[in-house]
C-alpha cells in the first residue's frame, strides 16, 4: 500500500471542506472523508499484518522514497512499523469520532471542519514520516489548528489557554529542532532519514546534547513533568472535539516521538538518561492523580488524569524493557481512546447540563443512560479494570518494570502501581457524584445521546473492548517493533 | 561591449521605465488610474524579462559584475517593487503625485541593483546612495504629515551619519590594503588592526541600513511616519538589497578575517533578535510592530549570513524571496485597511475576521510565514537559515535562536487572536478591494503557501552558483 494515501486523504477532505456551500455539505464532507480514514487505517492494519508475517524482522514496511530539497538531503520518506499502524488505527477512530460528536457546531463550521482535518493530516503524517525533517514539519503543522480550536471554538480562559498550549509546543519543538539539527550533522553525508541514523553510531557525546533535547521536545507534547502545565489549561478551555484530539492524537506524537526518534536513534543515552526519565515519569503519575483528587471540573479531571496516564507511557519508555516498550505503545492507544471517550461523553454532559461542575451534577443515570453507562465504562477503564484496555496496558509496563531487579526500579514501579489507588478514588468519586444520587430538577427533562453521540461512544468503545478483551492482536502488531528498538540497546548494554 | 545590453539589462530596464514616467509627467491630462495599470504592466514586463539572458560578465574593469546568482537576486527585488504597485494601488491612485513616487522609488531599485552588482568599493558607495537618497524622500512623501517628516528627518541623518562611517571604513581600507576593488582586497588582508577596524566601519555602514541592533533606532520611528507603500520598500526591498551586498562583503571581500566577523554575527544576531522580539511585544502601533519583528528577522538572516558557505547564500536569497511574500502581504492588508478606515492600532484589528474574512486570512497566513510555522513558506525559510546556521556546531546559539522563534510566536499571536477571536462592538467595516490589490494579495498568499513546498525553487537557487 502507498502510505502517501494517509497524507492525500485528509488534504483532498479539507479541500471539499473547504469548498462545500454550507454546513451540511461541510459535515457530510468531514464525515466521508473520516469515514474513508478508518477504512484505510484498518485496510493498512491488515495489509501490514500479512505483509509483516511474510517478510519478518524488517525494519520498515511500505518504503516510499520521494525527492524533497535533494540539496539538503532531505526526502518525503515514508514508511510504518508496527508502533505507527498502531497509532495511525488510534488516529482514524479518534478522527470519526471527533468528527461525530462535533455534529452540533454552528459557529463558522466550516472553519472548525477545516481545521479538525488539517490536525489529523498532520498526526497522519508525523506517524508515516521516516525522514526527521517531514517529522518535525507535520509536528509543528499541528500546532497552529489547535491553537485556533481552542482560541476561537474555546470555552472560559481560553485565550489564555490557547497562548499556552501553543508557545509550550512550539517551545518543545524548538529543542527537538536543535536536537535534530545536532544529528544531521553527525551523519557522514548529512541526512535526517531514520533509517540512516539509526545505522551509523552516533558519537556519545552528541547523544548526551541531543538525547535530552529531543526526549524534553517531544515530551512537552506528552506533558513531562514539569513541562506538563499546558495540559490541563489546554484541555478543559478547548471545544470537545479539541480536547479529543489533543488528548487522544497530540499527546501521542510526543510518546512516538520519545520512543521512535529519541530512544531508537541514541541508545547509549537513554540508558544513561533512563534513571532521570522514570524519576521525571514517576512524579508526573502521582503528581497527577493527587492533583486530580482536588479537582471539582470533569474537564480538569481527566485532564490532570492524563497527566498521570502519560506519565505512564514515559515510565514504560524509560524501563528499557522490551515489555515495559511494548505497554508502553500499549498504554498510548489505550489512553488515547479512552481519554478521548471520556472528553466525548464530558461534553456530551455539558451540552445538556450546562455544567461541568461535578457537584452541581446528580443523578443524570436516570435521565440518560446510554451516556452515563458509556461514563462508567469509560472511567473503570481509566481506573484499570480488566477486559478493558487500561488494565492491558498498565499491567504490562508493570510486568516489564519489574523486571528490572535492583531496588530503584522496583520503587519507581511500586509508585506507580500506587497510583491506581488514587484513580479508582477520584475517578469513582466522580462518576457517583454525577451519576448516582438525586436528581436535580432543572435536569428531569434532559434526553439521552443522540445518533450522533451514539456513535462516536460506539466506535472508541469497539476500540477499548477490542484491546482489553483480546490484547494479543495488539500486542503481536507492536512487539516485532519494540523488539528491533530494544535489540538496539541491548548491543549497548 | 558586444555584452553591453545583456549584463546591464535590468539596469537598462528600470531606466526606461523611469524615462517614460518623467515624460509622462511633463505631459498634461494622464489619469492616475490608467498609468498606474501601465505601470503595473511594465514592473511585470520587466519581472519577466529578469529571469532571461543572464550571463556572467564584467563591465567598466571590475566596477560592474552581474552573474545568474546576482539577477536572481535583483529579479526578487522586481518582484517586491511589482508586488507593491499592486498592494498599494488604493493609495497610489488617490495621490496625486503618483508618477513621482514611481520615479523615487524606481531610481532607488536602479541604485540597489547596481549596489549588488558593484565590484569596486567606490561604485559600491556611489550605488547605495542612489538607494538612499530617494527613499528618504518617499518617506516624506505625505508632505502635510508631521510625523512624516520627522521620519524622513530620521532617516536622512542616520543615512548620513552611516555613510559616513561606511566612507571612512573605505578610505582606511585603501590606506591599508592599497586597492578598492572587491577582487583585489582578500589577497591584501591579513587580519593587522587597521584592517580589523577597517571590517568594524563597514560593518557598522551596513548594520545601520539593515537595523541590526544596536544601530535600529530610527528603523520604528521612520517606518511609522513613512506612507505605507514606503515602508513596505524599506522593509523588504531595501532591507533585502543590503543582506544580498552584505554577503558578498563578507564572502567575497572579508573571506580571510571570517573568524572575526563570526563572532561578530553571533553576537550582533543575538542582540537583534532579544531587542526585535521584546519590543515587538509591546507595540500598539501595527507599523512599529511590523517594524520591530523585520528587525528580529534580520537577526535570522544573519544566523544564516554566519554558516560562511554557499549553502549559507542559497539559505538567505531563499528566505528574503519568502520575506517579499510574507512581509508584503503583512504590509499590504495593513495598508487596505488604514487606507479605508485610518485605523493602525493591532486593537482596531479585533473581530476583523467577522466583517473581512479574506483579508484575514491573508494575514494569518502572513504572520504564521514569518512565525516560521508550516506549511507556510517561512518554515522552511527559517528551518534552512537555522540548518546552515548549525553547522558550525555552535548548539548554545542555535538552541537561543530556535528559542527565540517561540517569542516571536507569541507576538504574532498577539494580531492574529484580535483578528480571529476577539470581539469587537465597532470592527473594521466590509472593505471593498481594489482588483489590483486583491491580485497583489491573492499573489503573496500564494507566495507564502507554495514556494516553501515547491522545493525546485530552493533548487534553482542552489544550482545558480
Amino acid at each position: 500500500m502507498n502510505l502517501i494515501y494517509l497524507i492525500l486523504l485528509p488534504l483532498l477532505t479539507a479541500v471539499l471542506v473547504l469548498l462545500a456551500r454550507n454546513a451540511m455539505q461541510v459535515k457530510l464532507m468531514a464525515l466521508i472523508g473520516s469515514a474513508a480514514q478508518i477504512v484505510l487505517a484498518v485496510y493498512l492494519y491488515f495489509v501490514y499484518t500479512a505483509e509483516a508475517a511474510l517478510s519478518k524482522g524488517n525494519q520498515v514496511y511500505f518504503e516510499k522514497q520521494y525527492e524533497w530539497f535533494p540539496s539538503w538531503h532531505i526526502s518525503f520518506h515514508l514508511g510504518v512499523d508496527g508502533i505507527s499502524v498502531a497509532m495511525i488505527l488510534l488516529t482514524a477512530f479518534v478522527v470519526i469520532a471527533g468528527v461525530l460528536v462535533s455534529w452540533n457546531v454552528e459557529k463558522m463550521t466550516k472553519e472548525f471542519y477545516f481545521l479538525l482535518v488539517l490536525l489529523s493530516l498532520g498526526a497522519y503524517g508525523f506517524f508515516i514520516s521516516l525522514d526527521l525533517f517531514i517529522l518535525f514539519f507535520f509536528l509543528e503543522i499541528a500546532v497552529i489548528p489547535k491553537y485556533l480550536l481552542i482560541g476561537i471554538w474555546g470555552s472560559g480562559k481560553k485565550e489564555y489557554s490557547a497562548n499556552k498550549l501553543a508557545l509550550m509546543l512550539m517551545g518543545g519543538s524548538a529543542l527537538v529542532l536543535v536536537g535534530l539539527l545536532g544529528l544531521y550533522f553527525t551523519t557522514p553525508e548529512h541526512s535526517f532519514d531514520l533509517i540512516k541514523l539509526s545505522q551509523v553510531h552516533i558519537p556519545i557525546d552528541v547523544q548526551r546534547i541531543c538525547f535530552p533535547l529531543l526526549f524534553v521536545g517531544f515530551g512537552v507534547f506528552t506533558a513531562i513533568f514539569p513541562f506538563h502545565t499546558w495540559v490541563p489549561d489546554g484541555h478543559s478551555s478547548a471545544p470537545t472535539a479539541g480536547s479529543m484530539f489533543l488528548a487522544g492524537i497530540s499527546m501521542k506524537l510526543g510518546g512516538y516521538g520519545c520512543l521512535r526518534v529519541a530512544t531508537y536513534i541514541m541508545p547509549d543515552a537513554a540508558l544513561e538518561y533512563s534513571t532521570i526519565i522514570i524519576i521525571l515519569s514517576s512524579i508526573a503519575i502521582l503528581y497527577g492523580a493527587f492533583t486530580t483528587m482536588m479537582q471539582k471540573d470533569l474537564k480538569y479531571i481527566n485532564a490532570y488524569s492524563s497527566v498521570s496516564h502519560c506519565g505512564f507511557v514515559l515510565l514504560g519508555i524509560g524501563m528499557l524493557t522490551k515489555t515495559a516498550m511494548t505497554g508502553a505503545v500499549m498504554q498510548m492507544v489505550s489512553h488515547g481512546l479512552m481519554t478521548a471517550l471520556f472528553f466525548a461523553v464530558i461534553g456530551m454532559i455539558y451540552e445538556r447540563t450546562h455544567t461541568r461542575q461535578v457537584k452541581e451534577m446528580g443523578g443524570l443515570l436516570k435521565v440518560m443512560p446510554f451516556i452515563t453507562t458509556v461514563l462508567f465504562i469509560v472511567g473503570l477503564c481509566s481506573l484499570g479494570l480488566p477486559g478493558l484496555s487500561g488494565f492491558v496496558a498498565e499491567m504490562t509496563i508493570f510486568m516489564g518494570s519489574w523486571e528490572h531487579p535492583d531496588m530503584f526500579h522496583r520503587i519507581a514501579t511500586i509508585i506507580a502501581c500506587m497510583s491506581i489507588v488514587v484513580t479508582a478514588v477520584y475517578i469513582l468519586r466522580a462518576i457517583g457524584q454525577t451519576a448516582m444520587g438525586p436528581i436535580k430538577d432543572e435536569f428531569k427533562n434532559l434526553g439521552d445521546a443522540k445518533w450522533n453521540e451514539k456513535a462516536a461512544a460506539v466506535i472508541l468503545l469497539i476500540g477499548i473492548l477490542a484491546i482489553g478483551i483480546a490484547p494479543t492482536w495488539l500486542n503481536e502488531l507492536i512487539k516485532p517493533a519494540t523488539e528491533i528498538i530494544m535489540h538496539k540497546i541491548s548491543i549497548v548494554k | 561591449m558586444d555584452n553591453f545590453f545583456t549584463l546591464l539589462k535590468s539596469e537598462l530596464l528600470i531606466t526606461i521605465i523611469i524615462f517614460y514616467l518623467l515624460f509622462i509627467k511633463i505631459g498634461k491630462g494622464v489619469r492616475n488610474d490608467g498609468l498606474l495599470t501601465m505601470v503595473q504592466i511594465l514592473l511585470l514586463i520587466n519581472l519577466i524579462a529578469g529571469f532571461f539572458f543572464n550571463q556572467e560578465g564584467h563591465l567598466n574593469g571590475d566596477m560592474f559584475y552581474t552573474n545568474p546568482l546576482i539577477a536572481f537576486q535583483k529579479s526578487i527585488l522586481n518582484l517586491g517593487v511589482y508586488l507593491i504597485s499592486l498592494l498599494f494601488a488604493g493609495w497610489f491612485r488617490r495621490h496625486e503625485h503618483m508618477p513621482e513616487f514611481f520615479i523615487l522609488m524606481l531610481s532607488a531599485l536602479l541604485g540597489m541593483f547596481l549596489m549588488i552588482s558593484s565590484g569596486n568599493l567606490l561604485m559600491f558607495y556611489l550605488a547605495l546612495e542612489l538607494a538612499t537618497i530617494p527613499v528618504a524622500a518617499m518617506v516624506n512623501f505625505d508632505l502635510e504629515k508631521k510625523i512624516s517628516s520627522e521620519g524622513a528627518m530620521k532617516m536622512i541623518l542616520s543615512s548620513a551619519f552611516s555613510s559616513g562611517i561606511l566612507l571612512f571604513g573605505i578610505s582606511l581600507m585603501y590606506g591599508a590594503t592599497g586597492t578598492i576593488s572587491f577582487a583585489e582586497i582578500p589577497a591584501m588582508l591579513d587580519g593587522s588592526p587597521l584592517q580589523i577596524l577597517v571590517l568594524v566601519f563597514l560593518f557598522t555602514g551596513f548594520a545601520f541600513k539593515l537595523s541590526i541592533v544596536p544601530f535600529h533606532l530610527w528603523t520604528a520611528d521612520v517606518y511609522e511616519g513613512a506612507p505605507m507603500a514606503a515602508t513596505a520598500f524599506l522593509s523588504v526591498v531595501s532591507k533585502g538589497s543590503i543582506a544580498f551586498i552584505f554577503i558578498t562583503a563578507l564572502y567575497k571581500v572579508f573571506q580571510p578575517m571570517h573568524g572575526v566577523w563570526y563572532n561578530m554575527l553571533i553576537l550582533l544576531s543575538v542582540a537583534t533578535m532579544v531587542i526585535g522580539n521584546l519590543f515587538a511585544l509591546r507595540q500598539q502601533n501595527i507599523k512599529r510592530f511590523l517594524a520591530f519583528s523585520s528587525i528580529a528577522q534580520v537577526g535570522f538572516i544573519l544566523v544564516g549570513i554566519s554558516s560562511n558557505s554557499s549553502q549559507g547564500i542559497s539559505a538567505v536569497v531563499y528566505f528574503i524571496l519568502i520575506y517579499v511574500f510574507s512581509n508584503l502581504a503583512a504590509f499590504g492588508v495593513a495598508a487596505v485597511i488604514s487606507s479605508q478606515s485610518g485605523k493602525e492600532k493591532i486593537d482596531d484589528y479585533k473581530g476583523l475576521y467577522k466583517t473581512n474574512p479574506f483579508l484575514s486570512w491573508i494575514l494569518a497566513l502572513a504572520l504564521f510565514s514569518l512565525a516560521g510555522i508550516p506549511p507556510t513558506a517561512g518554515f522552511f525559510g527559517k528551518l534552512f537559515l537555522i540548518t546552515a546556521g548549525a553547522a558550525k556546531a555552535n548548539y548554545g546559539f542555535i538552541t537561543f535562536v530556535a528559542l527565540n522563534m517561540m517569542v516571536s510566536l507569541y507576538y504574532y499571536l498577539i494580531v492574529v487572536r484580535a483578528v480571529f477571536m476577539d470581539k469587537n462592538d465597532l470592527p473594521v467595516e466590509k472593505i471593498n478591494i481594489h482588483p489590483a490589490t486583491k491580485l497583489g494579495l491573492i499573489i503573496c498568499g500564494s507566495g507564502v503557501l507554495l514556494v516553501g513546498l515547491m522545493s525546485w525553487i530552493y533548487d534553482y537557487i542552489q544550482n545558480l552558483f
